[in-house]
């Protein structure tokens, strides 16, 4: 009997003990790998980083300011198309099919779809809006992003739609309102907090996606302004410079990773402030 | 005293299972007609239908006849929406919106075509004074709906459904979630409201349909036992399972 | 008052909304099947040229113009199992970590922080794999690894650094996050009165974890395993720049190897030829299918478990 009991005992401490030194173990190297975004980051950064255009190969110095305009640039055009598109599908889910088999099956691909890889993404859209039109583009790149976004979007607009309780609907369909006014102006303003955290949140997971953009906004070492150009982005930039021979090149890219990293953070603890103020209030 | 609403053979179906059976009842103007009933006699069901808040939910299905005024509302074609901004609800629970308290009000004024700031700010303030809320929160219409407390936020929603002025007022256990203070002033509140507009109030509170109605429906089963005027319904009920009810033997 | 016009108006307006709604929600199907088609398509003349040899052929020669998806699968399969073998065990130790043993304090903190971690892009782990781990395994863990266990014929090979272990490894750490978040999820469905009633019997801590949280929560468990090996599987930039692109089968992990995703990452923007750029497709639709049936189970047994989880 004390002989079992000591075995269970020891076999607890030695179960904890190995969940504790493999949680230790996964949690020391997320941070090993943040600390050298900032420790080989910070120091790449300087006035020109942000403002100045690459300089020519294997010479020091420019920026990657192109870069930055551009993923900027590809990610509002992404944002604009995948927001609304995904918004208005994720209310025909929650406003009217419900329980429909039409609306069972746009869930069921809309959940694949968020995983599916995004490299096919890529060249899906390089088939569709590459290769027909005669070159890389920044709109091929958009839509790409787009595409990633759209079923993150159209979960997360359904989700935070169903939390409008249905006899909040019903009492403004009561006063005899439309029911497209009812989702407008009513269920969208209830929900509109919810709809930000998500749009943020998706706007973070496209801002740092590089597989999708490699074939179809691919890369530009010049300004670009037009939908219709190749464009350069951050993430295109980091592969780029780290698998090129230069050092100047490597400090840019972790420059860059710095950047992104940063920003995808910031986004994510804005959206996670926005959730956590709303179940406070 | 006219006949409002004057319901013949009425059955309600959800998908396969009947929900009301062969209802007939009458609802007079300008009067508050309660109906009560153990859980689930199909009470609330049958309020529902008066605005066909049931065509929201796919599968269901109505027989017979809801005369409103003259004109049969369960004859296909019927535009709910004109209805419904003829038959107002209140729920259960408040159900204010995600916005101020005057958008709320003038939320549906907005519906009926009100354009002019002036004029919308003047019905919203009648609104709020018809259902006694107006000295209580005249200086905070700017805040948010969610901001008053519960009994303050179920007056707001009768607000806003008597500032549209409809004809008929349908009230759903609209004191289930109350405080007897909040419920009280709910229960003024009609007594006034009966001058304008006719009210029909389902309610799980005896007391309650005893106070404020005129006359009684009792359900069970999804049929209508018995329907009578109040007094005669609590003090001499003609029916044993009415007396059975009304005295507390189930319920 | 023009009631009839402006009534008009709201029915036509509810017709539009809802057909515009719905517009939206079928174009997410018809993207799916857009996708397939495409692929399939663009597909074609390596379909035609290679048919079913381009899954069992090795060849991959772009001046002959000879291709074969073998050692791309393999490699990508090869890696993505690495990655579960190493993120599954480290994720439940961090999901137990944070559900049963931490100090409430730190529970909320370290939570976060994982979460946040699983926000961080890919090409990040992707990068430092190769500036960072690469050199360092390739100094002081692979020189090691070869020494005691070369004999082992997996375990031989060039301490390069890069490589199917190094990206095995690599992926593992980005999944490591998504895994350990879902599953600190999934613990915490667990009822607490069922956990109470395994120590109310006496039971430590581990025994009520592997007796009662695990088994209650099993189908969600794999579901969230399955749905991080759609991750790995799908993955490009993790594993691109350290897998070593090579499209030699080695029987060695830490010989340079490929990966379906790595491929593509480096071959397509050079691939003139219209063989070529078709075999690089092809390769894309493979990936999809495997990915698509992984992430369908994944989500049968998800959808599974939140069906039973219902149940009283």
């Amino acid at each position: 009997m004390n002989f079992f009991y000591l075995r269970r005992k020891f076999y607890n401490i030695l179960a904890l003990t190995v969940s504790l030194l493999s949680a230790g173990f996964g949690i020391f190297f997320l941070f090993w790998i943040l600390k050298d975004v900032i420790s080989f980051g910070l120091p790449a950064l300087n006035g020109s980083f942000f403002t100045e255009l690459p300089a020519p190969p294997g010479a020091e110095g420019g920026g990657v300011a192109h870069a930055i305009l551009g993923t900027f640039f590809v990610t509002v055009v992404a944002t604009a198309i995948g927001v609304p598109s995904g918004i208005l599908a994720g209310t025909y889910l929650s406003e009217y099919g419900r329980k429909s088999k039409t609306a069972s099956t746009v869930r069921f691909l809309s959940d694949i779809l968020v995983s599916a890889p995004s490299i096919v993404i890529g060249v899906f859209v390089y088939a569709v809006l590459v290769k027909p039109f005669g070159g890389f583009s920044a709109i091929a790149g958009a839509v790409a992003l787009s595409i990633i976004m759209l079923p993150v979007i159209v979960r997360t607009a359904e989700e935070v739609l169903k939390l409008v309780p249905d006899a909040t609907r019903e009492a403004a369909l009561a006063l005899g309102a439309p029911h497209w006014k009812v989702t407008v102006q009513v269920v969208y303003r209830g929900a509109r907090r919810g709809i930000t955290t998500g749009v943020l949140l998706a706007v973070a997971r496209v801002s740092g996606e590089t597989a999708p953009l490699l074939f179809t906004s691919f890369n530009n070492s010049f300004w670009n302004f037009k939908m219709t150009e190749p464009t350069a982005t951050l993430t295109v930039t980091i592969f780029n410079y780290a698998l090129g021979p230069y050092e100047d090149w490597h400090t840019k890219a972790w420059g860059a990773a710095f950047l992104i990293t940063a920003s995808v953070l910031v986004l994510t603890v804005l959206a996670r402030l926005l959730v956590t103020r709303r179940s406070a209030g | 005293m006219n006949n409002k609403i004057n319901i013949k053979n009425l059955n309600f179906y959800y998908g396969e299972k009947q929900a009301l059976k062969n209802v007939n009842l009458i609802v007079r103007e300008k009067e508050i007609t309660a109906l009560i009933g153990p859980s689930g006699c199909g009470k609330t069901t049958f309020l529902r239908c008066l605005n066909r808040m049931h065509d929201l939910y796919p599968g269901n299905r109505y027989e017979g006849e809801i005369i409103l005024d003259g004109r049969n509302i369960l004859e296909k074609g019927l535009d709910l929406i004109k209805l419904r901004s003829k038959v107002g609800m209140v729920f259960q629970k408040p159900t204010p919106f995600p916005m101020s308290i005057y958008e709320n009000i003038a939320f549906g004024l907005k519906l009926l075509g009100f354009k002019k700031k002036k004029e919308i700010t003047e019905r919203v303030e009648k609104a709020l004074k018809d259902s006694a809320l107006w000295d209580e929160i005249k200086d905070r219409m700017g805040e948010h709906a969610l901001s008053l407390s519960g009994g303050q936020q179920q007056r707001l929603c009768i607000a806003r459904a008597v500032a549209v002025e409809p004809e008929v007022i349908l009230m759903d256990e609209p004191c289930s979630a109350l405080d007897p203070v909040a419920t009280a002033k709910i229960e003024d509140l009609m007594t006034d409201l009966k001058k304008n507009y006719t009210v029909v109030i389902v309610t799980h509170n005896m007391q309650q349909a005893a106070r404020v109605s005129e006359y009684t429906g009792f359900f069970m089963m999804g049929e209508v036992i018995e329907f009578d005027y109040t007094q005669k319904i609590f003090t001499a009920p003609s029916n044993k399972l009415t007396e059975d009810y009304i005295t507390g033997r189930f319920g | 008052m023009a009631f009839f016009e402006r009534h008009k108006a709201d029915k036509i307006g509810d017709a539009v909304f809802r057909g515009v709604s719905y517009f939206f929600a079928v174009l997410v199907v018809v993207l799916m099947l857009f996708i397939f088609a495409v692929l399939f398509k663009e597909s074609l003349p390596s379909i035609r040229k290679f048919g079913l040899k381009f899954l069992t052929s090795a060849a991959w020669d772009p001046v002959q113009l000879e291709f074969g998806a073998l050692p791309a699968i393999y490699g990508t399969i090869v890696s993505s199992i690495i990655a579960i073998v190493i993120a599954v065990p480290i994720s439940l130790g961090i999901a137990i970590f944070l559900t049963e043993m931490a100090p409430k304090g730190l529970r909320g903190p370290i939570g976060t922080a994982i979460e946040l971690l699983a926000s961080i892009p890919s090409i990040i782990y992707g990068m430092w794999g190769l500036f960072v781990f690469a050199p360092f395994l390739s100094d002081h863990i692979e020189p090691w690894i070869i020494d005691h266990l070369g004999f082992i014929p997996i375990f031989n090979g060039a301490p390069l650094g890069i490589g199917m272990l190094p990206a095995g490894f690599i992926l593992s750490i980005m999944i490591i996050p998504f895994i350990s978040s879902v599953s600190r999820e999934i613990f915490q469905m667990v009822p607490p009165i069922m956990k109470e009633s395994g120590y109310g019997v006496g039971a430590t801590k581990w025994e009520v974890i592997r007796k009662v949280v695990i088994p209650y929560t099993r189908s969600g468990l794999m579901g969230a395993v399955i749905l991080g090996l759609g991750r790995a599987l799908g993955e490009t930039m993790a594993v691109t720049f350290v897998i070593g692109n090579s499209h030699e089968i080695s029987k060695a992990l830490l010989d340079p190897a490929t990966s379906i995703s790595a491929t593509l990452a480096n071959e397509f923007t050079e691939a003139v030829d219209p063989v070529y750029l078709s075999s690089l497709v092809e390769l894309g639709l493979i990936l999809f299918v495997i990915t698509f049936i992984v992430l369908v189970f994944s989500k049968l047994l998800i959808g599974g478990f939140s069906y039973k989880g219902g149940r009283p």
